[in-house]
């Protein structure tokens, strides 16, 4: 995750704290969702941005994810996803936040 | 999780789907969306 990015999550959690706060992601490979999982939970595995050593332990999912598809409106999913769901790999970035989460 | 109520930062990416979409998803879920940023590789 670019170090940009690190910062607004910072100051975002500095500003308004961890609670109800969900991280959604939109990367379209593994490793990217796998590093950017890692950074907003754990810190900046590459320690060179803001979030290097720090542990903001936020919760973290990917838009493809069932988790957050059933909990959205089916019609505003397939107009915002729907196209992306057919030509991204999908597994792939499923299993690169099961991977982050430790679940496989 | 349930997102009903959560303060949603949406991470998009110029090559995956955009933050915006992210974002129109996440409110349909009934979540506030507190930021939108698309990231871009290059």
């Amino acid at each position: 995750m670019d170090p940009e990015n690190q910062a607004l999550i910072k100051r975002i959690v500095d500003e308004q704290g961890t609670d109800d706060m969900v991280v959604l992601l939109g990367a379209a490979d593994a490793e990217a969702v796998e590093v950017a999982a890692e950074t907003v939970r754990d810190g900046d595995p590459a320690y060179v941005g803001p979030l290097a050593g720090v542990q903001l332990g936020l919760p973290v999912f990917h838009v493809f994810e069932d988790e957050v598809k059933e909990q959205s409106d089916a019609a505003v999913y397939e107009q915002q996803v729907g196209f992306f769901e057919m030509t991204l790999d999908t597994n792939e970035v499923k299993e690169g936040m099961k991977r982050a989460r430790g679940e496989s | 999780m349930e997102l009903r109520g959560k303060k949603v930062i949406a991470l998009g990416e110029r090559d995956g789907v955009p933050g915006e979409a992210i974002a129109e998803v996440a409110r349909s879920a009934g979540a506030e969306v507190i930021e939108v940023r698309t990231e871009c590789f290059v």
